[in-house]
């Protein structure tokens, strides 16, 4: 019953995020609902005995992908502004297609099960039990090969996102680390021979 | 329930992606939402069937969603950089 009702709190919550995410005015405000929509999910995915996702979650999403958006947004001085009317127009349009869609995937739920009642839920895990661990048995193991693609993709896109934003100004003087290293005593100094003069004769003309 | 609730926020998201048609960060910030309403789905389904393997796909979503918003963040730096703007429909170069 407990559970029920923290599932209910969490989801209401949720629903409130996600209204909060694509009806504010301000990119910074949508990024921080978006954070709070992230912890409320981590919290029914505990419910939901996904631990190490949860965690996961909040480490990955508020972390680090959260912030990146929160730097983005902040420095790139955005203004959007909707015509008020533009945006009723935009606001039905949206409520429409939203509607629809949630009025199939309702029927859809609710057909397949053919008015059965909701499966119970499954009794929860021993105390013992570690979700990391069941995770790491299977992930290590029949999954091991897309999880080094995992790894892979990962690599690709540090590289991707690396390349894309280095900048090359123009007229920028630099250290070659590379030049300096390789240089040679020979490069930078001339020894000149040449015969020895009076100082005499050097003035004399 | 928890179906429905993930089918809420899915279309919650849908509905984000009409309404903040003009600003591409709100429409990458709406498709993380959308992600995350499809692992709903398999973690409620991983629960409930007392299968693990859902949590594995869940897993792999969170990384392809990862590198997806950073890179696309890095080409939404790049496109503020040449043309001072990340209005959509300033974004007509290639005529689509």
């Amino acid at each position: 019953m407990f559970v029920e009702i923290l599932f209910w709190v969490f989801s209401s919550l949720l629903v409130i995020a996600g209204l909060g995410v694509i009806l504010s005015r301000n990119p910074v405000h949508s990024a921080l609902w978006l954070v709070y929509a992230f912890f409320n999910s981590a919290c029914i995915w505990l419910l939901l005995e996904a631990e190490f996702l949860a965690i996961v979650l909040v480490l990955v999403y508020v972390g680090a992908v959260m912030v990146l958006f929160l730097f983005v947004v902040m420095m790139l001085d955005i203004k959007i502004e909707l015509k008020r009317g533009q945006f009723v127009r935009y606001a039905l349009v949206a409520a429409l297609v939203a509607g629809v869609m949630l009025g199939e995937i309702y029927t859809v739920v609710k057909v397949r099960s053919l008015g059965m009642p909701a499966m119970a839920a499954p009794l929860p895990h021993p105390a013992g039990y570690s979700n990391t661990q069941e995770l790491a048995k299977v992930l290590y193991t029949d999954y091991v090969y897309p999880f080094e693609l995992a790894a892979v993709l990962l690599l690709v896109a540090i590289v991707a996102a690396i390349v894309l934003t280095l900048r090359r100004r123009a007229g920028l003087t630099r250290q070659n680390p590379t030049e300096q290293v390789a240089v040679r005593a020979a490069d930078r100094l001339v020894m000149v021979k040449m015969e020895p003069t009076r100082e005499s004769e050097e003035k004399a003309p | 329930m928890v179906l429905t609730l993930s089918g809420i926020l899915f279309a919650i998201s849908v509905a984000g992606i009409f309404v903040n048609r003009k600003n591409v960060i709100l429409l990458l910030m709406c498709i993380e939402l959308m992600l995350l309403a499809v692992n709903f789905n398999f973690i409620a389904f991983s629960r409930f069937l007392g299968d693990i393997a859902g949590q594995i796909f869940v897993f792999f979503i969170l990384t392809v969603a990862a590198a997806e918003s950073a890179i696309g963040l890095a080409i939404l730096v790049v496109l503020f950089r040449e043309r001072k703007s990340i209005n959509v429909e300033e974004l007509d170069t290639m005529k689509g």
